[in-house]
């Protein structure tokens, strides 16, 4: 069983965000750790390579500082890792991140794409849905349980108000959501063996593209008003109780 | 004149409430874009549908009606929905943010080779185009967001576009869609759906929400924000703490590895207010915080807060709260 995962390095859940001079997001003094739900994408494909045997390959698209979470990954258990690196996927849109993805990954030999259903910085849950589409695989998208059966993947998938239990037949791209597992801490062995495991850099040139148009445009970035803190009540129950419904119902006007 | 699409959601036949804010929306973006405005409905026996999504003033409605797309599956409804835009090349498509508009946007976006904005909190015409605006970093910012060209396509928060009263109808032209689902869409099976049987609304769609975190003590103790949640018509969300705990499930959980919500009423009960948690819930309307530590950060950005014990403080609430809503 070959497994591909695809990792992407974000800002620390506890990051303040603040803008650049010229109005960009500034990454100054921020933690950068691998996306929590990618990590569950990891952890999965390890515990499926230890179960079954075959090889899981990490695959990312960034700065140089993506190597840290790439090495976490290899860490873990995973056991070759291809970066792709260039100028000119600094700001791309999904469109074009799938698309290069999906370049990457001709000509590797997979059995199963896993990754997590959405990234923490830009929140968007594009890539696995596309890159699916282009590859023309089926998916299954925010899976809280994974089995392997012959052939196929016996999914959990999170729907609104139910979980839907899908068959999924490999390949297949599938999504991990909180839930899915515990992912692990990389022993000191692990973290050793990681320095010498292969980690490939590749550029667009290398995978035979040239750099493209976005078909969304982010055309601007802006922090949220500050919110005001407001009434503060401290006493008797039965007195503070009664200001919320007060402030509730005669105030706010929400009940 | 261009073209402005939304996806309606239904579920057993009836309309999803998401949908009814990008329909109301949709057409008052397609008035000041001076664009058609349509809608497609996908399912199974959703000819009982049309009368509703009508009276929401699209000019055209679109209907594919198939046992195959009884239930959701990506491959099915992608494939149908995905050839009735190709055709009609739409300027924009608009979903809600669901667990199906998150999941069929990226693949629609694909195949139209279109650009997706998604979770987006709010839109507006300028400049004969749409400008749309998303939460990034779990609403720490957002990002504006603008067509590179070709279609757009964008998925919508629930509530984040506010209720619209319907336009009235316009007695639109309805095209039956023949279906012919390519046999390669049809390669996902659905084993089996278990429905949550709470009973109570989807936290994503909730106008009142009643959260618990650490404070709270344990799984048994949430039982009283459920009653209280039953009152309000409420859902139940928690912390990270709470569910990392074990008390919750995780499907429960608001934040920003858990949801993003953006309800008319955020009660957050035994929170410190972590800027995680506040990352989740901080586009609430109106924020009321219990509490016992005067310091927590929660405190910051509730519209009222109470310092106090929770488990003193919760059954005087809920009987207030039921002499005023009367039940």
């Amino acid at each position: 069983m070959n497994i591909v995962v695809l990792i992407k390095q974000t800002f620390d859940t506890e990051a303040k965000i603040q803008l650049t001079g010229d109005g960009k997001v500034s990454d100054q003094g921020v933690n950068l750790i691998i996306n929590p739900y990618d990590e569950f994408a990891v952890e999965e494909a390890i515990r499926i390579k230890e179960a079954k045997g075959g090889e899981v390959t990490i695959v990312s698209m960034g700065g140089d500082k993506a190597q840290e979470a790439i090495r976490q990954a290899l860490a873990m258990g995973a056991d070759k890792a291809v970066l792709i690196s260039d100028p000119a996927l600094a700001e791309v849109d999904h469109y074009v991140a799938a698309k290069v993805l999906a370049k990457a990954l001709e000509g590797m030999e997979y059995d199963l794409i896993l990754t997590g259903w959405v990234a923490i910085d830009d929140q968007s849950a594009q890539v696995p849905g596309r890159l699916a589409e282009i590859l023309g695989l089926p998916q299954a998208n925010v899976v809280t349980k994974l089995e392997l059966e012959d052939g196929k993947a016996v999914c959990h998938r999170e729907g609104d108000g139910a979980v839907e239990v899908l068959e999924v037949p490999l390949p297949a791209v599938i999504t991990a959501q909180k839930g899915l597992n515990e992912p692990r801490y990389p022993s000191l062995k692990g973290i050793m063996q990681a320095k010498k495991k292969e980690l490939k850099k590749v550029t667009l040139q290398d995978l035979g593209l040239s750099a493209e148009e976005a078909k969304a445009k982010i055309v601007g970035y802006q922090l949220p008003e500050a919110r005001q803190a407001g009434k503060v009540v401290e006493g008797e129950p039965a007195d503070t109780v009664r200001q919320l419904v007060e402030f509730l119902t005669k105030e706010a006007k929400v009940i | 004149m261009g073209k402005v699409f939304v996806i309606v959601e239904q579920k057993n036949g009836a309309l999803r409430k998401a949908t009814y804010e990008v329909l109301g929306a949709g057409r008052q973006f397609a008035d000041q874009l001076g664009a058609e405005f349509a809608a497609v409905i996908a399912g199974q026996n959703v000819g009982g549908l049309v009368d509703e999504v009508a009276s929401y003033g699209p000019d055209k409605i679109f209907v594919a009606d198939d046992e195959k797309l009884a239930n959701y599956t990506t491959g099915a409804y992608s494939d149908v929905i995905g050839k009735i835009l190709l055709k009609e090349q739409p300027d924009y498509v608009l979903l809600s943010h669901t667990a199906v508009g998150k999941d069929l946007a990226p693949r629609l976006a694909q195949k139209l080779e279109a650009g997706l904005a998604s979770d987006c909190t709010a839109a507006v015409v300028e400049a004969g185009e749409l400008v749309l605006t998303k939460p990034i970093y779990a609403g720490k910012a957002f990002a504006t967001v603008k067509s590179g060209g070709g279609t757009m396509l964008a998925t919508f928060r629930p509530n984040a576009l506010g209720s619209f009263t319907p336009a009235g109808s316009k007695n639109p032209e309805v095209v039956q869609v023949p279906v012919e689902i390519d046999p390669e869409a049809l390669r996902v099976l659905i084993r089996e759906i278990v429905e949550k049987a709470t009973g109570r609304v989807e936290l994503t769609e909730a106008e009142i929400i009643i959260s618990g975190g650490r404070g709270m003590k344990g799984p048994e103790n949430f039982a009283m924000l459920e009653e209280i949640a039953d009152i309000l018509g409420a859902a139940v969300g928690a912390s990270r703490a709470a569910v990392d705990s074990g008390w919750r499930e995780h499907s429960d959980q608001v934040g920003q590895t858990g949801k993003t919500v953006s309800p008319i009423l955020y009660i957050a009960v035994g929170i410190s207010g972590a800027i995680q948690h506040l990352a989740g819930m901080g586009s609430s309307k109106v924020i009321v915080a219990i509490n016992k530590a005067p310091e927590a950060n929660i405190f910051k950005v509730a519209d009222f807060g109470i310092v106090g014990d929770l488990f003193q403080v919760l059954p005087v609430l809920k009987e207030e709260l039921q002499k005023v809503v009367g039940k």
